[in-house]
């Protein structure tokens, strides 16, 4: 008789799911533009030139060894990823009010966060704090945020399905509304999955109101140089947060825009209001850490490390990241102009307008599904594709699938 | 902006019993000190023993040009987890055969139980009554208590196992306590190299300990932290275990590689479940993936790949298991050597428990004022439990580290005394 009778069978991500019915799928002109990773023209994985390169110094690096490192993780790595994110000169980093814990991806990051927070934010492990995200969000955030202990995890408005862009009134409406002292979860850039991020000015309103009704501001930064090809204005919301003098955190992601996925390099990067606070900070998300996973792995922390702090190693990495980022915009560019040119119906200026790997389609679930099941193209249910999976020989068939669904199911 | 921090209340945590030590040692300015606590294994030199192929297999990995950096599954590499499970339980385990074995690649030894510790907390018994109890050992490793409480379980007890007056392991005292724990309790035990005393029982001993927990219906949560650093051989550091899974136990098993590959900072890991029937694997897997899916997503590549590619290359394992011999034997006459240097200053009583304990810890069987003599007097740190990590004697150091111990041992410490 086993204890474990009557655990039941998780049910599957929607994500991996779609990755597992892909690769099932024996269709010769099949497409997933569900993967979660970048990939060439040829549709393979691509691991950055620069990394190749680092991974070498370090294999070869005999003064290197695997040692434990400290809880928060390498120093140079949390120092130079934090600094990526808030500038070189950032007044928060100069004023010795900014700590980094090296975390596993924006997962990790999010989670140590959370759990912090959950502990010593608002009162004493108040579970009950407000804790806010987008409509949609990355799947991932709901689960993360409440298994770190958090009952009350509520949308805001973000997504306006109907102008295909940002709700920006109902967001700030949201915003007005929420019990002082939330938690808000905000998209730094290249927002997951909708593409669509508020302009400078729209960052100025959402700030101004988060300031006055004392809400928490805590970014998820995971496409850093990936969304436009330029790292400070991909930063540029954050910065703006830290300038008005927000506490804040943001988790950091270096899969995406180092290629770096199964290293899981992450860093939460805190910004508190003084040295005193940062450091007491850092101390509980250090006892935090050593529950979860000890200290972290130096692998990629080492190789985004050097590649920061190495000016002709973080020359190579931008223009890798540009690479990227360039790929991406030529195929939103591309997919545009084919269904324009096809005629389909509605309007696609949306393709261009979102920034970063995910496009917000508009498609709905019954066009998803056709798409799926007639023209073997797969989709997130939500209407999400990811632009790393479109390559120049697979635009057309793409298109085509898109303008036929489109025209035969309402 | 508001001029008071939302955090303005939070604490500075308290540094653990291992961060004081250590922080005490680096600030002492004496020429004859000695930090005699470590959870890596140690060389000469002071440092992580690096195994010999850890380069030039790394080296290896990273000049493939095949190799991707794609996300591994949540569950981590499926050649991975295969690996590890064979060798906690042996190729030809039933439990293997039947498909009712399985792993889950996880951050190092902490990772793992972290994780088992969320499955049980949210599925143990879950149709029954709640998750009772979880005991640990007294005297028990750092934070085992702390990433169990981190999982939510609060309700955490220990089983007697040092016995001070014998200077070793009681399997008696320990068999009274789980005579009286509640049934379908949890007991965390280490399968060899007992952290931190080094006190192992003895084949006779596991076997009155499986039937009490047979008969109590008492959960197994084995930790296995250095397999094949505590008699030079995996198989048998695993007999316990293997043990346990013939009488036909469900239970978890935290793997750490971080010790036995010297791969620290590449948090290499596995937890294994073993329960009654595949289907029962498959669902605990799939929850496995749920609670690793907000932790830590999916784990690290590079570590995993290495011991993957050890422990399924012949030549590459034989001399994998020459390395643990080596530091097998080295640990040994570290132990020899401390006994006898003992011996020779003439100190009072037996120290046999410094040679019969074995892996990488010993406890000493020093009082808590005696411990504090050594920090304060001798310049010699180690934790008030008395326990030390072998390996981190050196040829410079164990002089030093003899004649403190001698004199703590055979001085008048009135004023130590609380």
């Amino acid at each position: 008789m086993s204890l474990f009778t009557e655990v039941p069978q998780a049910a599957p991500v929607a994500v991996f799911k779609l990755t597992a019915d892909f690769r099932e799928d024996k269709h010769p002109s099949k497409v997933n533009l569900g993967v979660g990773a970048y990939r060439t023209d040829e549709c393979q994985p691509w691991v950055l030139p620069v990394v190749r390169k680092v991974e070498q110094l370090i294999a070869n690096d005999h003064g290197l060894n695997h040692e434990y490192l400290p809880i928060l993780g390498l120093p140079e790595f949390r120092a130079s990823a934090s600094k990526i994110a808030l500038g070189e000169d950032s007044p928060a980093i100069n004023e010795n009010r900014v700590g980094g814990v090296q975390s596993l991806g924006g997962t990790g990051a999010l989670r140590i966060g959370a759990e912090f927070l959950r502990r010593w934010y608002n009162g004493k492990n108040n579970t009950a704090t407000p804790i806010y995200v987008s409509a949609p969000t990355w799947e991932n955030h709901n689960a993360v945020f409440s298994d770190a202990g958090f009952t009350d995890v509520r949308p805001y408005r973000y997504w306006d399905a109907e102008k295909r862009g940002l709700a920006l009134a109902g967001f700030l409406e949201d915003l007005e509304n929420a019990p002082e002292y939330s938690v808000f979860l905000l998209h730094a850039c290249a927002h997951n999955p909708t593409g669509t991020d508020p302009t400078p000015d729209e960052w100025k309103q959402i700030a101004e109101i988060m300031e006055r009704k004392k809400l928490f501001a805590f970014f998820d930064s995971a496409y850093q140089g990936f969304a436009s090809g330029d790292l400070q204005k991909d930063a540029w919301a954050v910065r703006y947060f830290v300038s008005k003098g927000f506490e804040l955190f943001c988790a950091q992601s270096f899969s995406k825009n180092f290629g770096l996925y199964n290293e899981r390099v992450g860093n939460l990067t805190v910004v508190a209001k003084d040295s005193d606070n940062a450091s007491r900070i850092l101390s509980q998300m250090e006892k935090i850490v050593r529950t979860i996973w000890s200290n972290p792995p130096s692998q990629g922390a080492r190789i985004v490390a050097t590649t920061l702090t190495t000016p002709e190693l973080f020359a190579e990495w931008k223009d890798n990241v540009k690479t990227m980022a360039d790929r991406v915009l030529l195929m939103r560019s591309q997919l545009k102009a084919k269904l324009q040119a096809l005629g389909t119906p509605g309007t696609w200026e949306h393709i261009t307008q979102q920034i970063g790997m995910f496009s917000f389609t508009g498609l709905n679930p019954n066009q998803v599904g056709y798409l799926i099941k007639e023209k073997h193209v797969y989709l997130m249910a939500s209407g999400r594709i990811n632009m790393c999976g479109l390559t120049t020989k697979n635009l057309d068939y793409v298109a085509e699938s898109i303008h036929e669904t489109v025209t035969k199911i309402q | 902006m508001a001029a008071l921090s939302s955090f303005a209340d939070t604490p500075t945590a308290q540094p653990s019993e291992e961060d004081r030590l250590s922080l005490a040692f680096l600030k002492d300015r004496s020429t004859e000190k000695a930090l005699l606590w470590c959870t890596e294994y140690l060389n000469e030199e002071g440092h992580g023993s690096l195994l010999p192929m850890t380069r030039k297999v790394m080296l290896q990995i990273y000049s493939d040009p095949t190799l991707t950096l794609d996300y591994l599954p949540t569950l981590g590499l499926p050649e991975f987890t295969r690996s590890a499970t064979e060798l906690a339980l042996g190729r030809d385990s039933p439990a293997i055969r039947e498909n009712r074995a399985g792993g889950v690649q996880t951050l190092g030894g902490t990772g793992a139980i972290r994780l088992g510790a969320e499955l049980l907390q949210r599925w143990y018994n879950v149709g029954g009554a709640r998750c009772g109890p979880v005991y640990l050992s007294s005297p028990s490793g750092g934070s085992v208590a702390a990433t169990l409480q981190g999982a939510g379980i609060s309700d955490i007890r220990s089983y007697r196992y040092w016995d001070p007056d014998k200077k070793g392991f009681s399997v008696a005292p320990l068999l009274e306590d789980l005579e009286v724990a509640p049934e379908q309790s949890v007991i965390v035990l280490y399968a060899s190299a007992h952290c931190p005393t080094g006190a192992e029982p003895s084949q006779s001993d596991w076997k009155q300990i499986a039937e009490v927990m047979m008969r109590r219906r008492l959960f197994p949560f084995f930790l296995l932290p250095s397999q094949g650093l505590c008699w030079g051989d995996p198989a048998q550091d695993a007999w316990s275990l293997r043990y346990f899974v013939s009488l036909g136990f469900e239970l978890l098993c935290a793997q750490s590689f971080s010790t036995n590959f010297g791969l620290y900072s590449d948090r290499v890991g596995s937890l294994l479940l073993v329960l009654k029937h595949s289907s029962l694997l498959l669902a605990v897997q799939s929850q496995a993936a749920s609670v690793v899916h907000t932790l830590w997503s999916r784990p690290p590549g590079g570590g995993a790949r290495l011991v993957t590619m050890v422990l399924n290359n012949p030549a590459l394992l034989a001399e994998w298991k020459e390395g643990l011999r080596v530091m097998v034997e080295r640990g040994m006459l570290i132990r020899e050597k401390l006994k006898e240097r003992l011996r020779m200053l003439g100190i009072p009583e037996f120290w046999d428990h410094v040679t019969q304990q074995r892996g990488l810890y010993c406890c000493t069987g020093l009082t808590e004022e005696q411990v504090q003599f050594l920090v304060m007097t001798c310049h010699v740190y180690l934790p008030a439990s008395g326990c030390v990590n072998v390996t981190a004697i050196s040829g410079r150091t164990l002089d030093h580290v003899a004649e403190s111990i001698y004199l703590a041992v055979t001085s008048d410490l009135q004023e130590y005394r609380h």
